[in-house]
């Protein structure tokens, strides 16, 4: 489905204009617009985020030792893929790549319990509410809370799941948050015994839950209503680390690009050349930058990141059970690309299970309770860190001078990889659903379902009280608001009251 | 063995005023440390309150839940927590009622008793850090908390049932 046209309007005089603040936090850090003429039709879908807008600069003049923990305040869900991301780029710098085998172990230990958590928060508490009970279901059902009351054996599964991916961080780094187990050149603590021995003894009745969340995300994909089959079906090539035997490889590995039709593009790319292989554009509307191909230019190169791509960029997963899975998932859909992103959900579940069993596999090897745990090399100036991160390829980059100070961050996190994917689903959402429809909360959440199977992280912005999920603003031709609904951090529709912020931009 | 008391704060340390609440967390910890029996009391901060932090609330006589929040005329307010099913669009992040809800669904039975301390706050900027104003609040919010757990920890202050 082309959707392109409706990225910018050719005349957007006259439209009607409705932004929505799905995503945001305080500050207004995510947003869908949309512009209607007169008869409902869409004429142009735009999402914004500005996430991490700024970080950067707050990286650059630190001592590059302090970074794998400062960049955990990124994010308060995936703090572990920053913190691996920022050490593996900083390696290089301290002259400490490859990092010892303990130490590369542990790490890969405590990346693949930050899938598992990551993952499992979001399918069981993020989106299985819509596949449970439907796009258009109430929205005081559909959450969490409603999962719990309608679902108890899978809400609890998803809990204890993720409680185990996060103890799994504990053991590794340290701490529940906020740890400092890996630094560069490798790690600073091993693995306590006790602390294995315990995780150990969980793991049969974790690997099982995963094994039942895979079924559960294929059955709930796959029993989605008629209309919801070609949902947010956008052909994009795919990219993702791979192994060079071309496993699917989460830590470490090399670039692969795979055509929107299956066909390997650029493969066994070294990962300290990602500058070769992309390069970002900017639009003025949005503060997220477009990263592109740069032997397809901007308009022609974007692609998507993340499980899906994952799972179809592989050519098997090192896990047999989670291999297993993944060829029953090629099977259903005939050997062809998947490119509708609700199979998102049920990529995402086989990865889950790959990292339980990843984990199964670490617990067992005796290097992680000791030897030695750091490297040390030629100091260098710079260094680029990539990871696959639960919801994506997430890159790192610093340069640091003879003080030892950083002088240049560059971060391309997986919701920027996936800036121009997440637009085009809003578009093809816009035009399938709400194209000519009267505009109502359960359409509206249809774009949000499309944006959720992406997993964009805006979760580095502030949580406090008092906030302003959502609003949404209509106005006539002449910027007159005729409608503004807000909708309560509780839920409730509000009408009446002033338009948000955030709607006033463009 | 699990503490009968949890402190549990949440907050992005780097993004202004919202550190004010494992800022809070610290200093209360700090105290408990010098000040009372090991194991009374349990600390903990997170960036957001979540999901699996009911987890956390099981086996406790009682929890205090310190957040920053907007809008507050005082320093900081202090009001009980009771499970509540609540209409959320996102679950990244649980308000405290609705974590109580979510133990009660898991656990099938009460929540400890809870109380929720909101700390004033201003700014939230990345990079930012409380300032003076929002340092003198947390003083005082600190002032009550550490009643909070003195009144607690002695088992026979807390037969009297005392809670804000």
């Amino acid at each position: 489905m082309d959707t392109r046209p409706l990225e910018t309007a050719a005349d957007p005089k006259g439209l009607r204009r409705i932004a929505i603040d799905p995503l945001s936090r305080v500050e207004g850090h995510g947003k869908v617009t949309l512009l209607l003429d007169d008869d409902n039709r869409v004429r142009q879908a735009r999402l914004h985020i500005v996430e991490f807008r700024g970080f950067e600069k707050f990286i650059e003049g630190r001592p590059y030792w302090e970074v794998p923990v400062m960049v955990q305040r990124l994010c308060g869900i995936c703090p572990v893929s920053h913190h691996l991301a920022a050490s593996k780029a900083l390696d290089r710098v301290a002259g400490g790549w490859p990092v010892p085998p303990a130490a590369e172990r542990i790490r890969r230990l405590m990346h693949y319990g930050q899938i598992v958590q990551s993952h499992a928060l979001h399918f069981f508490h993020l989106a299985s509410p819509d596949l449970l009970f439907g796009f258009d279901a109430g929205v005081d059902q559909r959450n969490i809370v409603g999962v719990a009351a309608a679902f108890p054996d899978a809400a609890r599964q998803g809990v204890m799941l993720r409680k185990f991916g996060q103890e799994v961080i504990r053991i590794t780094s340290g701490k529940r948050i906020h740890g400092t187990g890996s630094i560069p050149g490798g790690m600073n603590r091993a693995v306590d015994p006790a602390e294995r021995d315990a995780l150990r003894a969980e793991l049969p009745q974790v690997l099982a839950w995963a094994q039942d969340a895979v079924a559960l995300a294929r059955r709930l994909v796959e029993g989605l209503p008629p209309r919801y089959a070609d949902f947010a079906d956008t052909p994009a090539a795919m990219m993702s680390l791979v192994g060079r035997d071309g496993a699917m490889e989460l830590y470490d590995g090399v670039l692969r690009l795979r055509e929107a039709d299956g066909r390997i593009a650029v493969d066994g790319f070294d990962d300290q050349r990602y500058r070769e292989l992309i390069d970002e554009a900017v639009r003025p509307w949005t503060y997220m930058k477009f990263p592109y191909r740069r032997s397809l230019g901007v308009d022609d190169g974007w692609y998507r990141v993340g499980p899906l791509a994952r799972l179809q960029n592989c050519d098997f997963i090192p896990t047999p059970r989670a291999e297993e899975a993944r060829q029953a998932f090629v099977a259903a859909h005939g050997g062809r690309p998947v490119h509708t992103v609700l199979a998102t959900h049920w990529a995402r579940m086989i990865e889950l299970l790959h990292g339980v069993e990843t984990v199964a596999a670490l617990l067992d090897d005796p290097r992680i309770t000791g030897g030695p745990l750091q490297a040390e090399g030629p100091r260098q100036r710079s260094g680029i860190g990539i990871i696959e991160a639960p919801r994506g390829t997430l890159i790192h980059e610093y340069e640091v001078g003879d003080d030892d100070l950083v002088t240049r961050c560059n971060l391309i996190v997986s919701t920027t990889h996936n800036n121009q994917a997440m637009n085009e689903a809003v578009r093809a959402v816009a035009l399938r659903y709400l194209d000519g429809e009267t505009i109502t909360e359960g359409l509206l959440n249809h774009i949000e379902v499309a944006i959720r199977a992406y997993d964009p992280c805006l979760s580095c912005a502030t949580h406090a009280l008092g906030q302003m999920p959502l609003a949404v603003s209509l106005r006539a031709a002449d910027g007159r608001v005729l409608d503004h609904v807000l909708r309560s951090s509780t839920g409730e529709l509000l009408r009446d009251g002033p338009a948000h912020d955030a709607e006033a931009a463009q | 063995m699990t503490a009968p008391l949890l402190v549990l704060g949440w907050g992005n340390p780097s993004r202004g005023d919202d550190a004010l609440g494992p800022m809070l967390v610290d200093a209360l910890a700090a105290y408990a440390g010098r000040a009372l029996p090991a194991g009374a009391v349990d600390c903990l901060s997170d960036y957001q309150l979540q999901i699996e932090h009911a987890l956390d609330l099981v086996g406790r006589e009682r929890v205090l839940f310190v957040d920053a929040a907007v809008g507050l005329d005082a320093a900081f307010a202090v009001s009980a927590v009771q499970p509540q099913r609540e209409r959320q669009i996102t679950s990244h992040a649980l308000s405290p009622p609705a974590l109580l809800q979510v133990f009660v669904d898991l656990q099938g039975c009460a929540p400890p008793e809870c109380s929720l301390l909101a700390l004033r706050g201003r700014r939230w900027a990345l990079g930012e850090v409380p300032d003076a104003a929002a340092c003198e609040d947390l003083a005082r919010a600190l002032e009550w908390a550490t009643g909070w757990l003195e009144r607690f920890a002695s088992p026979q202050v807390a037969e009297q049932g005392v809670i804000a």
